[in-house]
């Protein structure tokens, strides 16, 4: 117990070095460009491949439920709200978490088992600066990026299915999203969320490498500890901010 | 420093990340009509009772969408609803329109419609609708409706 309050004060402080730090990750900038390549852009076709799918899951669930009270017109209303709103920045954030997130932790836990870390501050090179900040920030910038993909990619889905396979018209799915969706109140809300995510989950993958064991075990147990608790932190997280965000407003 | 092709897939996609972020803005949002609409003017009415009328639901005249609902607060004084709502300067409205509050459907949501008057002065920023409709309350309707039959139920026996 004290173990683990001890741990949350030891990553907020960890936290602040990584933003006091964050000046070479946009001076050198190549170096966060090289971070985006491998959570961002490798992210990118489990990202655009799963969020078809549920695009697709919920035109044709959606499909079922609206037409038995004659609104199956609605269909895009659905998709595009639900993505939107919440499955596009919770399922980016927990496919980021497990495909990108884990990747950073058993990177930096390997760097500091192989003494790598050390090596660099043995020569004057702050490794916070030149391993940690580089790819928190990549994960920051990536995370909007995916999750609006995701989004984009869903509500396609949704149409392909709806409007191609089932026959719901075209132009009422179209319009009665657009005329459904607010553009600060659902899609900013949704990039916010997407941040938040994306703060949250490179957080804990750059903390769980930098605070892993310096052992084959301890490196193995790190990634596991990313996946869970960021996964837990997204869904704690959407709670907290879906209640602030649309209480009922609007 | 050199172009790399590792640049050339994180170009492509920061490039798609704000592509989609686009399409969700203007495809899904329809974020384009809200800034094509140039100024609004405000107008004011008040209601005995907006059922479940909320704040941003459309104001619509013949069906097509010409505002939205601004605010929506009691009157302490008079303790009817006022409903400020922001109509598109495209639209001039008599100064003598009525505003009802009408359901899209059987359960669809409520919106302000605006039936125009004959007045030959048109409604300014901040003008009052002095003629409304309040909402119709289902319940009150069924009860009248009983009562009426209960009274047309008396009247036969007689």
């Amino acid at each position: 117990m004290v173990n683990a309050i001890w741990r949350i004060g030891y990553a907020a402080r960890f936290f602040a070095v990584t933003l006091a730090y964050s000046g070479t990750s946009f001076r050198r900038f190549g170096l966060t460009i090289r971070e985006m390549y491998f959570t961002g852009v490798q992210s990118l076709v489990i990202i655009l491949v799963s969020g078809l799918f549920v695009g697709m899951v919920l035109g044709l669930q959606g499909y079922d439920t609206l037409q038995r009270y004659g609104s199956s017109e609605a269909l895009g209303v659905l998709v595009s709200l639900s993505l939107v709103r919440e499955l596009g920045p919770v399922v980016a954030g927990l496919l980021f978490a497990s495909r990108a997130g884990s990747a950073i932790t058993a990177e930096i836990g390997l760097m500091k088992a192989t003494e790598q870390l050390s090596a660099m501050e043995m020569m004057a090179v702050n490794p916070i600066a030149r391993v940690v900040a580089p790819r928190f920030w990549a994960g920051v910038i990536s995370m909007p990026l995916l999750a609006a993909l995701f989004s984009g990619m869903g509500i396609f889905g949704g149409y392909l299915v709806g409007v191609e396979l089932i026959g719901v018209d075209e132009g009422a799915f179209w319009s009665q999203m657009q005329a459904a969706v607010d553009w600060r109140h659902d899609v900013l809300n949704g990039v916010i969320k997407s941040f938040v995510f994306g703060v949250a989950v490179t957080l804990i993958a750059v903390f769980e490498g930098y605070d892993a064991m310096p052992t084959a075990e301890g490196v193995s147990g790190a990634t596991t500890r990313t996946v869970v608790t960021s996964s837990l932190a997204i869904l704690g997280l959407d709670f907290v901010l879906t209640a602030f965000m649309f209480r009922g407003v609007g | 420093m050199q172009r790399s092709s590792l640049d050339l897939w994180v170009g492509f996609f920061v490039v798609a990340g704000m592509a989609a972020l686009v399409f969700l803005a203007f495809k899904v949002a329809n974020l384009g009509a809200a800034f094509s609409s140039g100024g609004t003017y405000q107008v004011l009415a008040r209601f005995d009772n907006i059922g479940g009328l909320k704040v941003r639901a459309p104001v619509k005249s013949a069906g097509v969408v010409v505002g939205r609902v601004e605010a929506i607060k009691l009157d302490t004084t008079t303790f009817e609803a006022q409903v400020t709502m922001n109509i598109d300067t495209r639209y001039g409205f008599p100064k003598d329109t009525f505003a009802s509050v009408l359901t899209s459907g059987l359960l669809g949501e409520q919106y302000v419609g605006l039936d125009a008057g004959g007045d030959n002065v048109k409604l300014k920023d901040g003008d009052r609708l002095i003629k409304t409709q309040s909402a119709v309350v289902l319940e009150k309707l069924i009860s009248q409706f009983l009562f009426s039959r209960a009274a047309d139920g008396t009247d036969s026996k007689k």
